[in-house]
């Protein structure tokens, strides 16, 4: 189990969505750009990783119930999107890392 | 509840409209929370619906979404004019897509929706008319199991 605050040390990750609770637990995680894929096949209460950064992502997540959405690559959405997140309460974490070390590095503090 | 103890509401959706696209689902998600459908149900109702309005953004010229709730059941029908689908069969297949690169940008368009809407209800029906437009009928029933 990982809280928010968790996952943004081990992404060395940014919080775009300042004031929001941090020490939210999650177990589950989910990485993909396709959004209908994340509709289809994501368990709820997920993390949502992507990076993809359109307004649709934060449709997508608030509809699914997902606990954060971490972006990878560096990626950052324009303002109205984190507007839109911080409305439903959908914390984003941004990262440098690429989705493979983002996924590995999440994976590590899983099993430490 | 309303007149008979059924609760009705219209949504209008245009086609491409993706500006728009989630707002009719999250508004009929709230609905549901609001007058105390279970959570699993409303998330299995959301899913459903964001998929019926996204195909009708991506596809039809126009539709329109109406909600029924009623005791035992929650009735969504997603009704649109536009090309319709030659081939249901096909179209239902998780995979098959028709989408411009426009709606794959957006993470759209996978060829999972069709497939998606039937998992997440416990009854679906699908009509379509060539040139004409297309009709999705989803049920959710809400008081017990899932068949």
């Amino acid at each position: 189990m990982l809280t928010l605050k968790g996952i943004m040390m081990a992404l060395e990750g940014e919080l775009l969505t300042p004031g929001m609770e941090l020490e939210t637990e999650c177990s589950q995680f989910f990485a993909s750009d396709l959004m209908s894929d994340v509709l289809a096949f994501i368990p709820p209460g997920s993390i949502l990783m992507t990076g993809l950064v359109n307004s649709h992502v934060v449709r997508t997540a608030r509809l699914v119930e997902v606990k954060a959405i971490v972006l990878v690559l560096g990626k950052r959405p324009a303002p109205k999107v984190i507007d839109e997140a911080r409305e439903c309460q959908v914390p984003i974490i941004a990262t440098g890392c690429p989705m493979f070390e983002a996924c590995s590095r999440i994976s590590g503090s899983l099993t430490e | 509840m309303t007149e008979n103890n059924v609760f009705r509401q219209e949504f209008l959706v245009k086609g491409g409209d993706f500006l728009r696209a989630g707002n009719v689902s999250w508004e009929i998600r709230n609905l549901l929370r609001e007058i105390g459908m279970p959570s699993s149900i409303v998330l299995r109702a959301a899913i459903a619906t964001y998929e019926a309005e996204l195909n009708i953004i991506m596809y039809a010229w126009e539709g329109k979404l109406h909600l029924s709730v009623m005791p035992g059941r929650i009735h969504i029908l997603a009704e649109d004019s536009g090309p319709g689908i030659e081939d249901i069969e096909l179209a239902m297949t998780e995979g098959y897509s028709t989408a411009t690169l426009e709606m794959r940008e957006l993470g759209f368009g996978a060829g999972m929706g069709l497939a998606n809407i039937k998992k997440n209800t416990d009854a679906f029906v699908i009509t379509s008319e060539v040139g004409r437009g297309t009709r999705l009928e989803l049920t959710f029933l809400t008081n017990g199991q899932r068949p």
